[in-house]
């Protein structure tokens, strides 16, 4: 019988019982000392770790910059930094918070009210983290309590720098504000970058330039005693202030464009065609930004947001206007570009028109009809049959494409954030839209109604390239970037986008001319303003009709929309504008006295008007000293 | 048959365990700032730690033997692979993607070596010949080097108690373990030489924690404070300023003991080291009762490596043992150190619910 390996179970239960029993012993002695360990320092050394963690706190502490200031062209403050003070009481280190509170009520305005927040926050609130008291502090008050902050234990006083904006209102469709960033925003990436900021760009320039504005955090440590009060800060390492912003746009003028538009929804936006400076970026009406910073109350930002003229709408970014006749120029252009057309050659506009084997008509703005008109006339005098029939002729893929040279349809490239594109019927369009295009929608869309939106800075910066000769610049609303400590500026280069082919250009020459008429000829639509001007204008009026969307009006026609379009002086364009009111009616009486004021502060340095008519402009003298 | 029966589920260890996930879920609510959502994922992770469990405890201890072998050569391939193809994380090679997720196979080390030298034990008479031990040796270096080439010092090292823990209960001799220890007493200044920069600082800063306060000093500084500041009682729940005001790194991970004792106090350790004795306890009973060597040898190391988790993280908050990457069993905020640790005890659970009734 072969020897079989029999394992012995009981032998081999008891050797592992007596290791298990080694190894048991080994583990108590390690409980033991970690549990003597453990009493050593939660019992006898308690007291000492107890105060290094209430007493010797080393925390860092960011360092905010100061916010770089905004400032127009001729250094104009437009956003200010100021400091604000808070109150803040830290609740585990006050002895008694009864005699405190008596103690700071003596020092600084405390209402019922005041106290009852307090409490509440408290409640909220760890004992170990501050709480505030009182938040902005006038500085009287702050002397007071910095003064006696010895004898106030577990109080502390914080100062703050906050965005002022020292001129209200005035361009903030371009300067846009910061307010308190909110949980949502550190999401993500912004969760390292914005530690110890409270304050981040909501809209336009404070938006866009975010990054050169906030500067750099820097950081202390700073050794905490029990009070949380500073000992003394272990290492520093300073912060970078934010870089300071020189604007193209001219305060003054903003504030007499602002004043002449009188809150009355409308807008202006004036370039300098040459560079695509942004002169005057205006939304009418203005609204404050200043509630914005520190969190608009609700009342205030439901009256703003229900107001009917929509004061938070930037218009001049985002407003979507049918352009009317100051389209017509370019519909011309499209059509000087083809071979059969000839500019010379009359048409006769009898006040309306109507396609063929149709009865519909199609009114011109004067029903008794202008006779004999050429493209010079029909600019000059605005006819709508002469472009009706031009319509039709060119065809609504011609007419769209060639808009696309002065930018419509596209953004423009402004540095501000959330511009819109308009709106340009191409064929691509219509396709998408998925619904047919019908003839008639070609005929209106030729004196610039239909489904054509533009926006007024797209329609400024058009002009601005038929001025330029073809040449479209980019609008840039900053000028200039500085450095704080070295003085060092940075210029904002000038973009042109690819200039139009010479035979395209060309033809620029002739609607400048045509342009001309409509101010300087003896029929033209804007003559009211060639009064007494030393150089010449170049425009073309416009008048939007709209119809209401309002239920139960619907369909109803409602007062047109007034728009501009000009540039001066003819030879050497140096300032181009557009300039829309809403519900003004036609456009050469309620836009292009704005347009003409503004070009003569921009030209001629001050606002020259008519003796009779000096109601507005008066205000707006009296508004322009800063 | 009552349910846990059924599911052949252990009612003491289960219920520990249970106690356990409850007091993970307070104190890493408070130990994230308060956050819901972090908790919410505590408790997913918990969850499905439990269900690993279970469906562990359902494969009856005879499938494991079969395939401790497979298993670990599996394991071994995949540190290999790490060392190949594994992504690179706070400095370290030890993660090897597969698809979405990332798997640190040296985790896995910690079951598959008892479970591969309990097989090994199983084969022969106990105690062991010296060539059957030199055998086991080997066997164990293998993943312990490749781990500390990762380099993963911590993990490499509780890797190697788990197989020195089977080696100790297989029954080596006395004399083999001495001369074992004087040997590594002998290498150790050799070792040292080899050593990562960090890892000597970590040794070095356990008996002069105050001599960079703000550098590698300062893990085991806040949680000393931490610790200290708790005193009898605890500061109470949420109260943790420690945590709160982020001066205890990985709050929620290594150092949530940390946390825990600055709101629960001494009388709080003793309580929770308690629970964690118990189931020690509780594991070297299903021990004693195994029926054959591989259950027995395997149940024994897994409970005394499950007390070693629970001391070198604990002596590691209180500062007799170096800062080493070692979470709390089930109280730590951790994905594949939780699954392993429960598996283990699913594989305990499984050993006891499944002993033959016979005799």
């Amino acid at each position: 019988m072969p020897i079989i390996p029999l394992k012995d179970h009981s032998q081999e239960l008891r050797l592992f019982e007596s290791r298990v029993l080694v190894a048991t012993v080994f583990g108590v002695l390690l409980i033991l000392g970690l549990i003597t360990r453990l009493g050593y320092l939660q019992v006898v050394k308690h007291r000492y770790y107890a105060t290094l963690a209430q007493d010797n706190r080393v925390s860092p502490v960011p360092i905010t910059p100061a916010r770089g200031l905004i400032l127009d062209r001729n250094g104009v403050v437009l956003a200010d930094d100021f400091p604000v003070f808070t109150l803040q009481v830290t609740p585990d280190q006050v002895p008694n918070m009864k005699r405190l509170l008596a103690k700071l009520r003596r020092l600084v305005a405390l209402n019922a009210q005041d106290i009852r927040d307090f409490q509440r926050r408290l409640a909220q609130h760890k004992p170990f983290q501050s709480v505030t008291l009182r938040a902005h502090l006038s500085e009287a008050e702050a002397a007071r309590v910095a003064v006696n902050l010895t004898r106030l234990t577990g109080a502390t006083l914080h100062a703050q720098l906050r965005r002022y904006y020292p001129l209200g209102g005035l361009a903030t469709a371009a300067i846009g504000y910061v307010s308190r960033i909110t949980q949502t925003e550190l999401q993500g990436h912004n969760a390292d970058r914005y530690v110890g900021y409270r304050e981040i760009g909501q809209m336009g320039i404070e938006k866009s330039y975010q990054n050169e504005l906030m500067g750099r955090i820097g950081y202390k440590d700073v050794e905490m005693d029990a009070r949380g009060r500073a000992v003394k800060v272990l290492k520093r390492i300073l912060p970078h202030a934010g870089h300071n912003l020189y604007l193209n746009i001219d305060a003054q003028m903003q504030a007499i464009g602002e004043q002449m538009l009188n809150n009355r929804p409308g807008t202006v936006v004036a370039l300098n065609p040459r560079t695509g400076a942004v002169l005057t970026f205006i939304s009418s009406p203005i609204y404050d930004p200043n509630p914005f910073v520190e969190g608009i109350r609700e009342k205030a930002y439901e009256a703003l947001a229900t107001n009917p003229d929509g004061p938070l709408d930037n218009r001049a970014l985002n407003g979507l206007y049918p352009p009317g006749s100051t389209i017509k120029p370019f519909y011309a252009y499209a059509a000087l570009q083809a071979p059969w057309f000839h500019p010379h050659k009359h048409i006769i506009c009898p006040g309306y028109y109507h396609l063929p084997h149709s009865t519909h008509l199609f009114h011109c703005w004067r029903p008794l009809g202008m006779g004999r008109v050429d493209l010079k006339s029909a600019i000059e005098r605005s006819c709508d049959v002469y472009f009706y029939r031009l319509a039709v002729k060119q065809g609504i893929n011609r007419m769209t494409r060639y808009l696309a040279d002065f930018g419509f349809g596209h953004r423009t490239g402004i540095d501000l954030p959330g511009e819109y594109r308009g709106l340009v019927p191409t064929q691509a369009w219509i396709k998408a839209s998925g619904r047919p295009w019908y003839p008639g929608q070609t005929v209106i869309t030729g004196i610039g109604q239909g489904p054509l939106l533009v926006t007024p800075l797209q329609l400024a910066d058009a002009v601005a390239t038929i001025a330029n000769h073809g040449i479209r610049m980019r609008p840039e609303v900053v000028r200039g970037i500085v450095n704080p400590v070295t003085h060092h500026v940075r210029f904002r280069k000038p973009h042109a986008y690819p200039a139009l082919p010479r035979r395209r250009k060309n033809s620029l020459k002739r609607l400048i001319r045509d342009m001309t008429q409509v101010v300087e000829g003896p029929r033209g639509t804007a003559r009211g303003i060639a009064y007494d001007l030393p150089y010449k204008v170049a425009g073309k009026t416009g008048t939007a009709q709209l119809w209401s969307m309002v239920p139960g009006y619907k369909g109803q026609h409602i007062r047109s929309d007034a728009l501009f379009i000009a540039f001066a002086p003819v030879n050497h364009p140096r300032i181009a504008i557009a300039v829309v009111v809403e519900h003004a009616g036609f456009g050469a009486l309620a836009a292009a006295p704005i347009a003409r004021a503004l070009m003569n502060f921009y030209l001629l340095g001050h606002v020259h008007v008519r003796p009779q008519n000096q109601s507005r402009p008066e205000i707006a003298q009296a508004r322009t000293t800063p | 048959m009552t349910l846990f029966e059924r599911w052949h589920i252990d009612k003491s260890l289960f219920t520990a365990l249970a106690i356990l996930a409850a007091v993970s879920l307070v104190v890493l609510y408070s130990a994230s700032g308060e956050s819901l959502g972090f908790a919410l994922g505590d408790a997913a992770r918990l969850a499905i730690g439990f269900v690993v469990m279970i469906a562990i405890a359902q494969i009856p201890p005879e499938t494991y033997r079969r395939w401790s072998v497979p298993a670990f050569v599996i394991g071994v391939v995949g540190l290999a692979a790490v060392l190949g193809i594994g992504v690179v994380r706070f400095g370290a090679r030890r993660w090897v993607a597969l698809g979405p997720l990332s798997i640190q196979p040296s985790e896995f080390m910690k079951l598959l070596v008892p479970m591969v030298l309990s097989w090994f034990f199983s084969r022969s008479h106990l105690p062991p010949r010296l060539g059957r031990i030199i055998a086991a040796a080997l066997i164990l270096l293998v993943p312990v080097l490749l781990i500390a080439k990762e380099p993963d010092l911590g993990t490499a090292l509780v890797v190697l108690l788990s197989g020195v823990i089977v080696l100790f209960l297989a029954g080596i001799g006395w004399r083999t373990i001495a001369t074992v220890l004087m040997m590594g007493a002998a290498a150790a200044p050799v070792l040292w030489a080899h050593m990562h920069h960090y890892q000597r600082q970590r040794i070095y800063i356990l008996f002069h924690p105050q001599a960079d306060p703000l550098g590698a000093g300062y893990h085991a500084i806040q949680a000393m404070i931490a610790v200290g500041s708790g005193g009898l009682f605890g500061q109470g729940w949420l109260n943790s300023s420690q945590a709160h005001l982020h001066f205890l790194p990985d709050s929620t991970t290594d150092f949530a003991f940390a946390v825990f004792c600055q709101e629960f106090g001494l009388f709080g350790n003793l309580a929770l080291l308690g629970l964690y004795l118990f189931i020690v306890y509780r594991g070297l009973r299903i021990a004693f009762a195994a029926q054959d060597s591989y259950s027995r040898l395997l149940a024994g190391s897994l409970s005394i490596l499950f007390f070693f988790d629970v001391f070198i993280n604990m002596g590691m908050v209180a500062g007799i043992l170096p800062v080493v990457g070692v979470p709390l069993p089930l109280l730590s905020y951790g994905g594949t150190s939780l699954i392993i640790i429960m598996a283990g005890l699913g594989v305990l659970m499984s050993i006891y619910s499944h002993r033959r009734l016979v005799n």
